[in-house]
């Protein structure tokens, strides 16, 4: 395929009897994020350990930026932050990043730089086993980042990170999509995704049950929009019976609606004037959307 | 090649931070001392100089300790990086998988070539006379141990390549010394005297001793120093092994390489 920097073809992995990964088909494009997500289990890592030449496929073809996934050139080009990173314990932080600055060939000037960009100047002559999860997640980053690579596989990066090291670190892969790197990340914190990534794409016992950019995937799953009424009291019941809605707590009109009917419906209530004291729209979100496509027995109906 | 240079000064590095080599160091220095300070007495009329006999007798030390410490270092060296999930990433860059192995070795053995330079060197220092030939003795003796050492870290990092939890490599190991240095020759021996010099004969038994590490370094020793026979009582049996003192030396060269090759080929097979 032209212009794709990872191309999985009915890519299979069995253990024994187990069906790690199953039949998956896909293609990623340069400056494309990725999210993959999937609950423990669900078949990302094997993936991962897959694309990176860890591990041979049972069926299928995996091409990395037009190699076979573990040659020489597609390991110099890719990055890896593994689930639950570890370093040598008796190691500095800018010991570890030097060393492995050193193995990928990429000199050993980006390392002070790269301490400074994860916020780890401070902490980088000191030993790895007085660093908290957070700060060797960090450290993980910066290796990840060593030598500008084209793709970049992050299992679970923004475990350990605190909402303002998240914030930083999607605003990292921001400019690395900018930049033309492609990042692939795992993840099952799902609401930070919205808006952080072009794809989704969610795995349930190891095949794909869906894939594709947020705002697609809610359409194909058939959300209901929630609207939220606060409605004059006088006048809540009739709204409620005239929306087919519900009277929460006898508070607000809670209602379901179709996003094929969402401005029909927004035009019935418009009509009823000032009795509409305020409005609230509650977009699915990408739990809700992960729930139904992960078919975790609930039929999407929600309300 | 700057990827194994590289893993090379941090293995060695670690090591000197690990106190790996201070306690090597010590050990060593310790018993080479005491033997040359108090073992050397009764060689006072014997017309021994110091020097050499000390090198007998570190010569016999060393053949349990250096395989000892050997085996410590190097059981941890693949096992561990996956125990500690430290080998998945390594395994990830792009360096084939026998630089690894090669950088970590590289690095451990030095380790163990400044822990034995310093432990022996200074036994060498408080006792050489200005003897020439004792001198050249205890070099044999120093450089021979040092391939014992590496043989021995070689086995060790097969044995590491094997597991994939540092307790059972560490028990591995632990049989492997016992095996080697203590049993093999007890079995030996038995043999010997079951056999009655029936099919063991002077061509079978240096083969059988040079198909164990510790006996190839015993056997080098015994005939290269011509007066450690004499010093040992065992004058007689390096005569009847007609044996050029080239070959335990490439026993134990080979001893380094057939079980780094193999370590390789196990690392290569790995799934981290």
């Amino acid at each position: 395929m032209s212009g794709g920097v990872l191309s999985l073809d009915n890519v299979s992995k069995r253990f024994g009897d187990k069906r790690a990964v199953d039949g998956v088909t896909l293609d990623i494009d340069a400056g494309e994020r990725l999210a993959l997500i999937g609950h423990n289990g669900a078949g990302k890592t094997t993936l991962f350990k897959m694309i990176l030449g860890l591990l041979p496929p049972t069926a299928g073809d995996i091409t990395v930026l037009g190699d076979w996934p573990g040659c020489d050139r597609a390991r110099k080009h890719v990055a890896f932050l593994p689930e639950n990173i570890a370093f040598h314990r008796s190691m500095t932080g800018r010991e570890a990043l030097t060393l492995l600055a050193r193995l990928k060939a990429v000199g050993t000037k980006s390392v002070a730089p790269l301490l400074d960009k994860v916020g780890l100047a401070d902490a980088a002559d000191r030993r790895i086993r007085t660093y908290s999860k957070g700060m060797r997640q960090r450290l993980g980053l910066a290796q990840a980042l060593l030598g500008e690579p084209k793709l970049l596989l992050l299992d679970e990066p923004t475990s350990g990170l605190d909402p303002l090291l998240r914030r930083s670190f999607y605003a990292m892969v921001d400019e690395l999509a900018a930049s033309g790197a492609t990042v692939l990340l795992s993840s099952h914190l799902l609401t930070e995704l919205e808006a952080r990534t072009d794809r989704v794409a969610i795995m349930r016992d190891g095949r794909l049950v869906a894939c594709g950019p947020i705002s697609q995937l809610r359409q194909e799953a058939a959300l209901p929009l929630r609207i939220r009424l606060a409605v004059r009291e006088a006048e809540r019941a009739h709204v409620a019976a005239a929306l087919n809605g519900q009277s929460i707590n006898g508070q607000t009109v809670s209602l379901s609606v179709l996003m094929a009917d969402k401005m029909k419906t927004l035009h019935q209530i418009a009509a009823f004037g000032d009795a509409i004291e305020d409005i609230e729209l509650i977009q699915p979100t990408l739990d809700d959307l992960y729930v139904v496509a992960a078919g975790d027995g609930v039929d999407g109906s929600w309300a | 090649m700057n990827a194994v240079a590289a893993l090379a000064a941090n293995e060695f590095r670690l090591g000197l931070r690990n106190r790996w080599v201070a306690l090597a160091v010590l050990l060593l220095a310790a018993l080479a001392l005491a033997l040359a300070l108090l073992g050397t007495a009764p060689a006072g009329t014997t017309g021994v100089d110091h020097l050499t006999a000390t090198s007998v007798s570190l010569a016999s030390l060393s053949i349990y300790l250096l395989p000892l410490i050997a085996l410590l270092l190097a059981h941890d060296a693949i096992a561990g990086e996956q125990e500690r999930g430290t080998l998945l990433l390594l395994l990830t860059y792009p360096m084939p998988r026998w630089q690894l192995l090669a950088g970590k070795f590289l690095g451990h053995a030095f380790v163990l070539v400044l822990a034995t330079l310093i432990g022996y060197g200074l036994a060498a220092l408080v006792l050489w006379g200005g003897s020439a030939s004792g001198l050249t003795i205890f070099l044999r003796m120093l450089g021979s141990s040092l391939l014992l050492a590496f043989a021995f870290l070689a086995i060790g990092y097969a044995i590491s390549a094997l597991c994939t939890e540092t307790s059972a490599a560490a028990g591995l190991a632990l049989a492997a010394w016992l095996g080697l240095v203590l049993l093999y020759d007890l079995g030996l021996l038995g043999l010997l005297v079951a056999d009655q010099g029936d099919w063991i004969g002077s061509r079978t038994l240096p083969v059988l001793l040079l198909a164990n590490p510790a006996d190839a370094y015993r056997l080098y020793n015994l005939v290269s120093l011509p007066d450690s026979a004499m010093l040992t009582g065992m004058a007689g049996l390096a005569d009847q092994l007609a044996l050029p003192a080239i070959m335990p030396l490439l026993a134990l060269v080979a001893w380094t390489l057939a079980p780094l090759v193999l370590a390789a080929r196990l690392l290569q097979r790995r799934t981290p």
